[in-house]
């Protein structure tokens, strides 16, 4: 049955993801409102990349229910692509092409006019490096342009994992009205500095060896509270 | 699903130009084993059936190396998850890699056939220039898509290396008989003798079968 476009943007009932007999996730149940960030901490390892590819639709749930943006995943994936913008560890870039080439190449693909290219570009600061290919950039200008890819489309859900890793305080303010709260989208945000990822939160979620931990409105919620997921 | 096909094409063409990782280790391939053969089979120059066994021998096994490289910078770069991101048909990147493996076949064709009958072919080959092409363009449709499907199948596995050219090669016996009996007369020492239909006739339900058989399945090969 199709899903629908109303409803929260992220519901999870009791997910669970395992690689082989190693289990990545488990018992995560959550709901999470559109326009409303969740942000998701935990120690290495403890499932958090994993909980951004499911809900990316990149992977796919092995236990309990997951639905997106009204749709429930796995059968209604594709429903959702092109609706989700992924900043993930790895920027899903050419390392060939330059940057321009990159974004205009996921514009065509996403249906984008080209036109958006320059506007993002500028947004984030690398006008001058456009040309330049992303092999010469370093991480921190990559990841500028990573998040150029992820939001061409204008996505409706955000999935942010550690977004302002590598970035300067200059890049990081330039960023924070794209990606910030003030962006307005749902969001998923894994950070492992508490209190900036506190401070943007509705909902806070802590996972431990991919079982939940942790799961109140983040006023609910202190920055000890947190830290002692990393101990 | 034509504007995602004509963006992974020239995205991928664009690569191959920018850093020539793909037809430069082809050509040198080919040319190093036509040399190779001419010193192994003690032979000043081949016609015949022994000839046409030389070339497509030679050009299959240089297809494995492009087949092993056509999806090295979705796998190493993140382009793959990029692309499974993007609101598409995914047989689209099918359909684009089998595109860019055949321009890769041709554009080394183009320099290893003419290097063929330099070094190893007797007879001259430029009686039968178009019938040779359309054997070669018919096989090379034939490898495009078996080897998109099998570097598909492998974009999933850790033994990549290991899977493409032991599930391509076997899988593509049958075209290399075909194309091989194909050229066979077109390359005699006594004179280019009429193509024949039957080979031809192989080669192109070949293509048929697998390229049905390819678009049937290549989007369970992209499943997790």
């Amino acid at each position: 049955m199709a899903g629908t476009d109303d409803g929260p943007a992220v519901a999870l009932r009791e997910l669970g993801r395992a690689y082989g007999d190693r289990v990545a996730l488990a018992g995560v149940s959550l709901e999470l409102p559109r326009g409303s960030t969740l942000a998701v901490f935990g120690a290495n390892g403890a499932g958090k990349t994993t909980l951004l590819r499911v809900l990316a639709t990149l992977l796919r749930p092995h236990k309990g229910d997951a639905s997106v943006l009204g749709h429930a995943l796995p059968d209604e994936g594709w429903a959702v692509r092109g609706r989700i913008g992924l900043l993930a560890h790895d920027p899903l870039l050419y390392r060939d092409l330059t940057a321009r080439e990159n974004l205009e190449f996921h514009a065509r693909l996403h249906d984008v006019a080209a036109a958006r290219v320059p506007v993002l570009l500028d947004a984030v600061g690398m006008t001058r490096r456009a040309d330049d290919p992303v092999r010469s950039l370093s991480r921190g200008m990559a990841q500028r342009i990573a998040i150029c890819r992820a939001l061409l489309h204008e996505p409706e859900l955000l999935l942010l994992d550690e977004p302002l890793a590598n970035l300067d305080p200059g890049a990081a303010s330039r960023v924070e009205p794209l990606i910030g709260r003030s962006a307005g989208v749902a969001r998923v945000l894994i950070s492992h500095d508490v209190e900036l990822g506190l401070a943007e939160a509705d909902l806070v979620l802590g996972l431990r060896g991919g079982r939940p931990e942790l799961l109140a409105p983040a006023a609910d919620v202190g920055a000890g509270d947190l830290r002692e997921l990393y101990r | 699903m034509r504007r995602a096909v004509s963006a992974l094409v020239r995205k991928d063409l664009r690569v191959e130009l920018r850093t020539g990782e793909a037809v430069p280790s082809m050509l040198l391939f080919s040319v190093s084993t036509f040399v190779l053969f001419h010193f192994a089979i003690d032979r000043r120059s081949v016609e015949g059936d022994l000839a046409a066994g030389v070339l497509w021998v030679t050009l299959l096994f240089a297809a494995v190396l492009g087949i092993t490289r056509l999806f090295v910078a979705e796998r190493e770069q993140g382009g793959f998850d990029g692309f499974l991101l993007a609101p598409v048909d995914r047989t689209s990147l099918f359909v684009a890699k089998a595109t860019v493996l055949f321009c890769f076949l041709v554009a080394v064709e183009l320099a290893a056939v003419p290097a063929f009958a330099i070094l190893l072919l007797g007879p001259s080959p430029w009686g039968a220039v178009p019938e040779l092409i359309l054997v070669l363009l018919l096989a090379d449709a034939g490898i495009a898509v078996v080897g998109t499907l099998v570097g598909g199948l492998g974009i999933q596995t850790r033994a990549r290396e290991l899977i493409v050219p032991i599930l391509a090669l076997p899988l593509m016996i049958p075209l290399a008989i075909a194309a091989a009996r194909a050229t066979e007369p077109l390359l005699l020492e006594a004179g280019a003798e009429a193509l024949p239909g039957r080979w031809l006739l192989v080669l192109g339900l070949y293509d048929l079968v697998f390229g049905l058989l390819a678009f049937a399945v290549f989007d369970f090969l992209l499943e997790e």
